[in-house]
Formats: C-alpha cells, sequence, structure tokens
C-alpha cells in the first residue's frame, strides 16, 4: 500500500482523508501527524478551500491501549487544515455526535458570528446537523481548531490549522513539520473534572511529604524549615500545586502519539527545518525542548517574530510558536515536552532515519512555587516565616518593606482589589509584579536558555500604535480547594453579562493581575493583543498569554466588533467558571478600524507622530486597500449574505530592518514550496 | 393580492429581519442574535452560563469504615459523608452507624441531614436535621454547624445540636493528614462530645461527656481507595461516665481499628 499519497495542493482535503481510511489502524493517525516510519517525510499537502469536516465517535490507540474519543474525520488530532491568507474558506461541519458540538478556529479573525462558541457566536452545531463556516482571514501562520463544547476538546476534538501567506514568507525553511502537543485521559473528561471539585489535590503525587521535611531541615535549618510550613499551612495552600491534572491520569501526546509510540521526524543534515509547535492540551502547560539542538523562535501565535534563539520554551495551553532548527549532526534529537509540574512527558524523535529512537531525557525535578508566586504583602500574618527567608530566597533576610520596591520581584505598591470576593477567591495578589521578563515557573535556574515574553519583538511593525485609551484590570481569582476559578471573583455562571463592553476601534488595554498562585493561559478571541512588554512599536501580537502566578501585565488591543469569549484555556479552569464574554459594538464615532488596528475609511492611516521613523513608513506601505480590508474583515459577510471576492495574492510589503539576522537572503518562492515535503 | 406576490413579500421581510442591518439594534453579548435563530441563540447562552461555573456535583466518602477490637466487644463502625450540589448550595448527608457484634444491636444510628453553604473562603455552614436511630431512643435534633478547613490543614467539622426536648449538646471533630509519602498518610483524629445538661435516658451527662482520639495509617493504593491499620482510644468522662461504671460498663477503651478510606 502506498503510504505516501501524493494529494495536489489544490486537492480536497477529502482525497487525504479517503486515503486514511483504507490504512486500518493507521487510519487513527491523519497523514500529517504520521510517524516517519509510516511514510511522513514533512506534511502531507491538504489544502483546499473546502473543507468537510465530521465530528463524530472514534476508538483510538494511545500508547497500546485503546480509548475512546471524539475526533474530527475519525482521527486524533484532527486532521491538518492549510489554505492561503485571505482565500475565502468554507468549512462544513458534520455532528455524528448525541450532543451538540462546534469549532472554535483558534487565534483565526473570523467575524465573530463564524468564531465558533455556543451562545456566544452562534447556537452550536446540533447532533445530525451540517453547519457551514465561510470566512477569510487576514493573516498567515500557525493556528489549530478545537471544540468549544462541553469538554469535548480534552477527548480529542482538536487539529492543527496553517495559513500560507498570500506573498512571501520570510521564514525560510527547507523542511517543516507541526507538532500538536495534547494530553490524553483514558478516564471521561467529566470524570477528571468532577474529581477535582471532589478532592483538589486527587492527581497530585508530588506533594511534600515528611520525607521531605526531613531533608529540608537537614539541609535549611530546622527553624526555617518550620517557619516555611507554617506559613504555608497558614495560608492553606500548596507550593507544589503546579498542574490540577498530572501525569498520573494523563498520557501526553506529540500528534496523537504516545512516548511508547515513538513518533518521528526526519531531516538531512544541515536542512532548516521549520517545527510548527501547537500546545492543544486541555490542562497541560508544556516545557518544550530538543536536548543538544537550539532553536531559534520565528513566530508566536502564528504571527512572525524577529527571530531569537533558545533552547526551551513554556507554552501555554493554545499558544502556537514556530522555530527554526538546523540540526547538522547525524544523530537522533529528542522532542521533549514536558508538563509543567514535571509530573510527566512525551518524548518524539527527530532523526535522519526512520527507524531511529532518540534517548528520553529523565524527568526533572519538580519546581516548588515560593513567595513569589504569592504576591503577598510582607507583612501579611502568613508571612512572617517567609520574611526570615524560610523559602530558597536566604537573601531576603533583614530585608524591610520599603526595600521590596527594589527587589525585582517585588510591585512595591499594594494592589487595590475592586472585585468581588468570598467563597470563591483564596487569595489576592498584594503586591504583583510584572512577570514577563521571566521564563516561567521553574525555568528560571534550567543551566540554559529559556525563552521570556521580554525576548519577543514582533516582525512586522504593530498596525496601531494609539495610547488605550480605555483600560479595564480585570483579576484571575480562584479558590483551589474548591476548585471555583473566575474572573474579578465572579464565575461566568453568575455573571448577568459581558465582562465589559467595548467600541469597535477602541485602543483597549486590559491589566491582568492573578491573585492566583496558578499559571492561566489566558485568550482573548478575536483580536490579538500587543503583550506591553517595553516601550517599542514592536510588541509581540498574541492570542493567548500564560499570565504567571501574583503577575500584573499589561494587554493592548484594538477593539474588534463581536461578541466574543474571554477565558483561561486551562479547560477545566474554564469549565469552573473562568470564563466572560467581552463584547465590542459596532462603531459610534469613532473612526472604523479593523481588528489590526488600520483605519477602515482610509487607504492608509497617517502616523500620528510628525517624525516618521522608518518602521511607521514600512508600515504604511504594508497597508492593504480598504476594499480588501472589508473582504478580509467579512464581519457584514452573514451567513446567506453574499460571500466579499477572495483577497487577491499581493506581493509582501519590503521588511529589510526587522529582518537583520534572518537568514533569507536566498528566500524565493520556490524555495519555500518545500520540494521534500512528502 | 396574488399568494404568491404575498409569499414573495413575507420572504423579503425573513431575509431583511435576519440580516445584519439590524445587528445596530443588538444589545452587548447577544449581538449574534442578528445573524441567527433568536430562540437557539438564546438557549445556547442559557447553557454557555450555566455550564461554565454552575454545574453540580455529587461526593460519596466512606471516612471510616472499620473494624474496632474495643477490647474483647468488637464493634464495627460506618462513619460518612455525601453531599450534591453546586458551589452554592449542596445537600449533605452525614451517616454514623456503630454496630456492637457481640451483643448484635446498633450502638449508634444517626443521620443528619444538612443544607451546605459557604460562609468563608474554607468554611461551609450546615444547618439541618439530625435522627438517631437507637431502638428504644429515637431521637431528632435541630443542627447548626460549620465544615471546612483551619489553617495549618485541620479538617474542622463542628456542630450544636438541639433535641427535641430542648437539650443541647455539641460535637467537635478534627483530623489532620500527614503524608508520609505520597501514598501512605498518617491521619490523627479527634472528637469530643458536649452536652449542656444530663439526659439520663441516653446516659449523657452535662460537660464534656466523650473524649475520641486516634490514629490511623493509611495506603492510597488509589486516591479514592485506602485500607487503613489504626488505633482509637476512647473515653467517657465526667458524669457520663458515672452513668456507664453504673450500669457495669468500662468508660473507656482502646480499640484497634483495620478498615477501609473510600470516596467516589
Amino acid at each position: 500500500m502506498n503510504l505516501v499519497e501524493s494529494v495536489s495542493r489544490r486537492g480536497v482535503l477529502k482525497a487525504g482523508m479517503a486515503g486514511g481510511a483504507a490504512l486500518g489502524a493507521l487510519s487513527l493517525i491523519p497523514a500529517w501527524a504520521r510517524s516517519a516510519a509510516s511514510g511522513n517525510k514533512g506534511i502531507f499537502e491538504l489544502a483546499g478551500s473546502e473543507f468537510d469536516l465530521a465530528i463524530g465517535h472514534t476508538p483510538v490507540n494511545i500508547g497500546g491501549r485503546t480509548g475512546h474519543a471524539v475526533t474530527t474525520n475519525g482521527t486524533l488530532p484532527g486532521p491538518l487544515l492549510r489554505f492561503r491568507e485571505g482565500e475565502r474558506i468554507t468549512l462544513r461541519v458534520k455532528n455524528l455526535l448525541e450532543e451538540d458540538t462546534s469549532i472554535h478556529w483558534h487565534g483565526l479573525l473570523v467575524p465573530f458570528q463564524m468564531d465558533g462558541v455556543p451562545g456566544v457566536s452562534f447556537p452550536g452545531v446540533k447532533p445530525g446537523e451540517t453547519f457551514v463556516y465561510e470566512y477569510s482571514v487576514p493573516q498567515s501562520g500557525t493556528y489549530w481548531y478545537h471544540s468549544h463544547s462541553g469538554l469535548q476538546e480534552q477527548s480529542g476534538h482538536y487539529g492543527p490549522i496553517i495559513i500560507d501567506p498570500a506573498g512571501k514568507d520570510p521564514i525560510q525553511f527547507d523542511r517543516e513539520y507541526v507538532l500538536v502537543l495534547s494530553d490524553w485521559s483514558f478516564l471521561h473528561p467529566h470524570e477528571v473534572f468532577s474529581r477535582l471539585k471532589k478532592s483538589n489535590d486527587v492527581y497530585n503525587f508530588q506533594q511534600r511529604t515528611a520525607l521531605d521535611f526531613l531533608t529540608d531541615a537537614k539541609a535549611k535549618g530546622l527553624r526555617l524549615t518550620i517557619d516555611d510550613r507554617l506559613s504555608w499551612g497558614c495560608m492553606r495552600m500548596s507550593p507544589t500545586d503546579i498542574a490540577d491534572v498530572t501525569g498520573a491520569v494523563y498520557t501526553y501526546l506529540i500528534n496523537g502519539h504516545a512516548t511508547a509510540d515513538n513518533w518521528t521526524a526526519i531531516f538531512n543534515a544541515g536542512e532548516r527545518v521549520r517545527l510548527r509547535i501547537i500546545n492543544a492540551s486541555a490542562m497541560t502547560i508544556f516545557n518544550f525542548r530538543i536536548p543538544g539542538l537550539p532553536m531559534t523562535v520565528v513566530a508566536a501565535d502564528g504571527l512572525h517574530v524577529q527571530p531569537v534563539e533558545t533552547d526551551e520554551f513554556q507554552i501555554g495551553v493554545a499558544e502556537t510558536y514556530d522555530v527554526i532548527v538546523t540540526p547538522s549532526k547525524l544523530r537522533a534529537y529528542a522532542l521533549v515536552a514536558e508538563s509543567i509540574d514535571r509530573s510527566g512527558q512525551v518524548v518524539a524523535t527527530f532523526a535522519p532515519e526512520p527507524d531511529m529512537r532518540a534517548t528520553a531525557p529523565l524527568l526533572r525535578e519538580r519546581p516548588l512555587l515560593t513567595h513569589k508566586d504569592m504576591a503577598m504583602a510582607m507583612d501579611d500574618p502568613c508571612m512572617k516565616g517567609m520574611a526570615h527567608g524560610g523559602m530558597d530566597h536566604g537573601s531576603m533576610a533583614g530585608m524591610d518593606h520599603g526595600g521590596m520596591a527594589g527587589m525585582d520581584h517585588g510591585g512595591g505598591e499594594k494592589q487595590a482589589h475592586d472585585h468581588k470576593m468570598g467563597a470563591g477567591v483564596d487569595m489576592v495578589a498584594m503586591v504583583p509584579a510584572s512577570r514577563l521578563d521571566e521564563p516561567g515557573l521553574g525555568l528560571e535556574n534550567v543551566p540554559h536558555r529559556a525563552l521570556r515574553y521580554s525576548q519577543l519583538k514582533s516582525l512586522e511593525p504593530n498596525p496601531d500604535t494609539r495610547e488605550p485609551s480605555r483600560e479595564v484590570e480585570v483579576h484571575l481569582t480562584g479558590n483551589m480547594e474548591r476548585f471555583m476559578w473566575s474572573f474579578d471573583g465572579v464565575k461566568m455562571s453568575d455573571a448577568k453579562g459581558p465582562l465589559v463592553t467595548l467600541a469597535e476601534g477602541e485602543r483597549v488595554r486590559f491589566v491582568m493581575v492573578n491573585d492566583t498562585m496558578m499559571t492561566h493561559p489566558i485568550h482573548l478571541h478575536g483580536q490579538f493583543f500587543e503583550v506591553v512588554n517595553g516601550e517599542s512599536d514592536f510588541k509581540p501580537r498574541k492570542h493567548t498569554i500564560n499570565v504567571k502566578p501574583g503577575e500584573k501585565c499589561a494587554l493592548d488591543f484594538t477593539a474588534n466588533a463581536g461578541d466574543w469569549a474571554f477565558h483561561c484555556h486551562l479547560l477545566f479552569h474554564m469549565h469552573a467558571g473562568m470564563m466572560q464574554v467581552v463584547s465590542v459594538m459596532p462603531g459610534d464615532g469613532e473612526p472604523a478600524r479593523d481588528h489590526l488596528g488600520r483605519l477602515k475609511d482610509q487607504p492608509a492611516s497617517k502616523p500620528s507622530s510628525a517624525e516618521e521613523k522608518p518602521s511607521q513608513a514600512k508600515r504604511k506601505s504594508a497597508q492593504k486597500p480598504t476594499s480588501e480590508l472589508h473582504a478580509d474583515h467579512g464581519r457584514h459577510s452573514g451567513h446567506g449574505s453574499k460571500p466579499a471576492p477572495p483577497n487577491p495574492a499581493e506581493p509582501a510589503a519590503p521588511k529589510a530592518d526587522p529582518m537583520k539576522g534572518m537568514d533569507h537572503g536566498s528566500m524565493d518562492h520556490g524555495s519555500m514550496d518545500h520540494g521534500d515535503r512528502r | 393580492m396574488s399568494v404568491r406576490l404575498l409569499t414573495a413579500i413575507a420572504g423579503a421581510a425573513i431575509t431583511l429581519a435576519a440580516s445584519p442591518i439590524f445587528a445596530q439594534t443588538s444589545v452587548p453579548g447577544a449581538q449574534a442574535d442578528a445573524y441567527w435563530d433568536k430562540d437557539a441563540q438564546a438557549a445556547a447562552r442559557a447553557a454557555l452560563y450555566k455550564e461554565h461555573g454552575g454545574g453540580t456535583t455529587y461526593y460519596v466518602l466512606a471516612d471510616r469504615l472499620e473494624y474496632q477490637s474495643n477490647e474483647g466487644d468488637p464493634l464495627l463502625l460506618f462513619d460518612g459523608q455525601a453531599w450534591w450540589g453546586n458551589d452554592r448550595n449542596k445537600l449533605t448527608l452525614k451517616p454514623e452507624i456503630e454496630y456492637d457484634f457481640t451483643a448484635d444491636r446498633f450502638d449508634e444510628a444517626e443521620v443528619q441531614a444538612l443544607w451546605s453553604r459557604p460562609i468563608a473562603r474554607y468554611f461551609d455552614v450546615q444547618a439541618g436535621v439530625r435522627h438517631d436511630f437507637v431502638a428504644g431512643a429515637d431521637r431528632t435534633f435541630g443542627v447548626l454547624g460549620v465544615q471546612g478547613l483551619a489553617p495549618y490543614w485541620f479538617d474542622i467539622d463542628a456542630a450544636l445540636f438541639v433535641s427535641g426536648d430542648g437539650d443541647i449538646s455539641a460535637r467537635f471533630e478534627a483530623e489532620y493528614e500527614l503524608l508520609l509519602t505520597q501514598r501512605l498518610i498518617l491521619q490523627p483524629r479527634t472528637e469530643l462530645n458536649f452536652a449542656a445538661q444530663s439526659v439520663s435516658e441516653v446516659r449523657v451527662g452535662s460537660g464534656l461527656s466523650t473524649a475520641e482520639i486516634g490514629a490511623r495509617l493509611r495506603y492510597e493504593i488509589k486516591r479514592q481507595f485506602a485500607p487503613y491499620v489504626g488505633v482509637s482510644w476512647t473515653r467517657s468522662v465526667g458524669e457520663t461516665a458515672d452513668f456507664l461504671r453504673a450500669d457495669g460498663e468500662d468508660p473507656g477503651a482502646v480499640s484497634f481499628v483495620a478498615g477501609v478510606r473510600l470516596w467516589f
């Protein structure tokens, strides 16, 4: 049987799926996600503008064990959807389940009624029905799709999306792979959730024990160890509470393969390989690394960033990173995705030959939360022990409160808490601080480079550099003991309407204050927000951001009309209430801008500053004519109305400056047509 | 006017009403109503809000299901708790049954049915009724209590009981879990019973009536299933002890216990 199917670029996805169906057991893995040994030498070109997707039940084989999955076209993960920027896409989604379903196109700037959130954007897809999504998007890059109904996402209802740029891709590569990271449970998702409600630490097998007490007492002294335990006990918090659902119940997957399944990707020495890494987990924040092989991050959440080389990064649920690796040695590298709490990992192989297997690294020691993650004031009664260096911050001894301001983690300023308290809020961050310059929990002291949000700089200049005219403070709140999660102390089930109502085109700053001791991947639908990590006009633009424990950070965006879901992308946090609607009402007076911040009524916006920086000049030239914006945007092209014409391909604007340091001199379209992809 | 024309007009009206022109009149949070069937959208919205944070859960726990040696007069003890509800309101049941093998009778059989509601971050207030099913001494009480997690990880369950005759009593239970390993857990436990007055029919004197201190060492084969062994010391004091002595019974007893803790 010919496993290596040749599907033309314009061929519809169905062709690939029909081929896959004949492969028996292998049909459970879509062609793009198959291991090299099964014929995957890169990505299958399953592209087109029309897609038929059927959501149904499928038995799947994970690490040699059979489980029950909710799948798209019978595979886990679902098929790779690949189309071109600006193209009009039609997706017919048939529901073969006995319950409602939906597909949300994560990160895609679709008209809000096509966004796929039942109860916000549309009523959902009833059993037996077929729903037709139609849209075009003004963006390219790596994205993904998943169910927004019930807990189907945990059961396998997710898959990758690649949008090829309309013009030249500034990222040059010889070969590419998609790595969909996910967490699989043989337990039914409702049972996984329900156990958390009954006993929140049910999956935590890395708690501190009496033995740890003795070890710590020996290492740090009895007094400090007792103080430390008393501080945590006083607050009724656990420093090991890092992931709610752990390797105790999860099998972690790369492209639907457990470590035992040894998913393998191959390369030729010296090739530039683009890895499109998507965290499609329900509950797992991963640390991703390829020991011995540096990665150059070239895109975050789909959009280009200025290349930055690193050795490891923490990827929140729903985030995506594109990295370029250039393996020069003919050896097997391990692709390692490790759960943030180090309770488990998945390892795949990246090797010159399909029959190789990389050596899996040992799981590293689990990290512990520290006083920094509590962001508590030093005069809190429970902090007495901490102030004496009960944690591993001995240098804090003798510091007075004033000194806090000078510490890199001390905001100094006491945070106001103008939100609902009560049983659903077990703590608040009294002195939250910016943590964008930190790599994430557990990566602070790794013996190699780890990516920080502060390192991310957009490749293209930010399209809208106006100061925010409105600031909205949003607190991430919860009660671990009761497993209640919310924004501003209000669960969605207790909310009476949208979290906030904005006006289209308005420049808005969301100030996130994480009052909890967990990292929350926060996702705002329908917008790319700039992570305010400096003063530059090249802030990274993302759809999802890991907000660290006790962190305060700012996200700026230009409001895109529609009702949009806003939630923590940890599925069970969302299910427990950590979700709201952000409503952006169509224009009222302010000049209408599209979701990229570009003025809708004029062909090109004038930069507000009189002195034009070179970047701003380029920004103008990068702008599209208004007519095309409307085509891209399609806000008013509702279901049944006349579809807007497809956005014609256009040459990319010259992007010399930001591209410095990027090896693209010889770039041409041919070189990215990936002849070897099959 | 012909039927055909009417149909055409009606059709046009429907098309217009469904067109996004009317989106301008929509309300925040319901903007999608302009594109889809309003009723379907309203139903989906109601389901969405309820589903995210408004779910109900149940919990069934056998905290102590054990054999007690009780100095040659063995007992079977079941001390459990079950609840059903959401974050705001829960119906809680607390059964406690003690069966005496030698006498072949239930020394104790009580059930509390309580409405439970959070009053603080870590505490619920509970109110309801308790019924004791002991032969010849059936009694019903009103119950008001608090249950939750105190600082330093003590599980607390404290309740005040008022019987149909107006007798007042109280119970205080505290448990702690000391992790020796991730699965081997030592659980010290204490239970104190108080009475405001003497009730000779049920052999309870005023003041502290009984005290129980024990420790159980369990191994969580699964978090939900943990066999254990332990020791428990029970002692009646004051007037309650006098009642027992008058009945020819020993006011204190040390038990070796073996049982299983399970929940689902």
